[in-house]
C-alpha cells in the first residue's frame, strides 16, 4: 500500500468512530432514564464525532485551505455546545426532569435553599427575588 | 474499500431511527430537544461522511452553518420550559378566573428579566 492509500484507510477508520460515537448517543438516548442522563449521552458526537468526521475530510482532501475552511465548523461547534447542554440541563434541573435517587451530590439543591432562606423565594437563576 | 462506507451509512441509519424514536416517544420536551439535537449533530456528520465518499468540499459551508446554528432550536425551547413551568408554578396561587389575563401578560415579564443568565 502506497502512503495515499494509508491515509484514506486513516480517514475512513474516523469516519467509522465518528459513526460509532452517534450510534453510542443513539443507544444513551433510548436506555438512559431521564432527560439529564440522555444529555450526558447526547454530547458525545457533537464535538469528539464532529472532529473525527472533520478529521476525515482534512485526511481526505490534504490540501491546506480545506484544513483551514474545516477549522470554523469545530470552532463554532465547541462554542455553542456547551451553551445548548448548559440551558437544557437548566430546564431540567428546574422541571424536575431528573431522578433523585441516581444523584450522589445535588450541590444546586444547597444553592436554591439558600436562596430561598436569605429571598422568602425559590427563583434561583431567574434574576428575581 | 466500499465495505466500510456501508457499515458507516448503516450505523448513522441506526442513530438516526433511534434519535427520531425518542422525539416521537420523548416522555417531556426536554427528552425531544435533545434527541432532536442529535438528529442535527447526525445529518452534520453525514453530510461530513458523503464528502470523503465522493472526494469532494463543496458542502464544508453546508456544516459550518449546521454546527453553528443548532443552538437557536435548543436555547429556545430551553427558556419556553423554563417559563412555562414557572409560570405555571405562579399562577396556582390566584384564583382561575384571572388565568386569562396572566397568561396574556406573561410573555411581557419574564422576557424582560429572563434575559439575565
Amino acid at each position: 500500500m502506497t502512503g495515499e492509500d494509508w491515509l484514506d484507510l486513516a480517514a475512513q477508520i474516523c469516519l467509522l468512530l465518528g459513526a460509532f460515537l452517534s450510534v453510542a448517543a443513539g443507544v444513551g438516548l433510548l436506555r438512559f432514564p431521564d432527560a439529564l442522563s440522555r444529555l450526558h449521552a447526547a454530547t458525545k458526537p457533537q464535538v469528539l464525532g464532529l472532529m473525527f468526521v472533520v478529521a476525515a475530510i482534512a485526511l481526505e482532501a490534504r490540501s491546506f485551505p480545506t484544513l483551514l475552511a474545516l477549522a470554523p465548523v469545530i470552532l463554532f461547534q465547541v462554542l455553542t455546545a456547551p451553551i445548548s447542554a448548559h440551558m437544557v440541563a437548566r430546564a431540567g434541573y428546574r422541571t424536575g426532569n431528573f431522578r433523585k435517587e441516581l444523584l450522589l451530590v445535588d450541590e444546586l439543591e444547597d444553592a436554591v435553599e439558600k436562596a430561598t432562606r436569605e429571598n422568602g423565594s425559590s427563583d434561583i437563576g431567574q434574576g428575581r427575588p | 474499500m466500499t465495505l466500510i462506507f456501508w457499515v458507516i451509512g448503516g450505523l448513522f441509519t441506526v442513530a438516526a431511527l433511534m434519535a427520531l424514536y425518542r422525539i416521537i416517544r420523548g416522555p417531556s420536551i426536554l427528552d425531544r430537544v435533545i434527541a432532536s439535537d442529535v438528529l442535527l449533530t447526525t445529518l452534520t456528520l453525514v453530510v461530513g461522511a458523503e464528502m470523503v465518499y465522493n472526494g469532494h468540499t463543496r458542502t464544508i459551508p453546508v456544516m459550518l452553518v449546521l454546527a453553528s446554528t443548532a443552538i437557536f432550536a435548543t436555547v429556545a425551547v430551553a427558556r419556553y420550559v423554563s417559563k412555562q413551568d414557572r409560570e405555571a408554578a405562579s399562577d396556582e396561587a390566584p384564583s382561575s378566573v384571572s388565568s386569562p389575563v396572566a397568561t396574556s401578560d406573561s410573555p411581557v415579564g419574564p422576557t424582560t428579566e429572563g434575559d439575565r443568565p
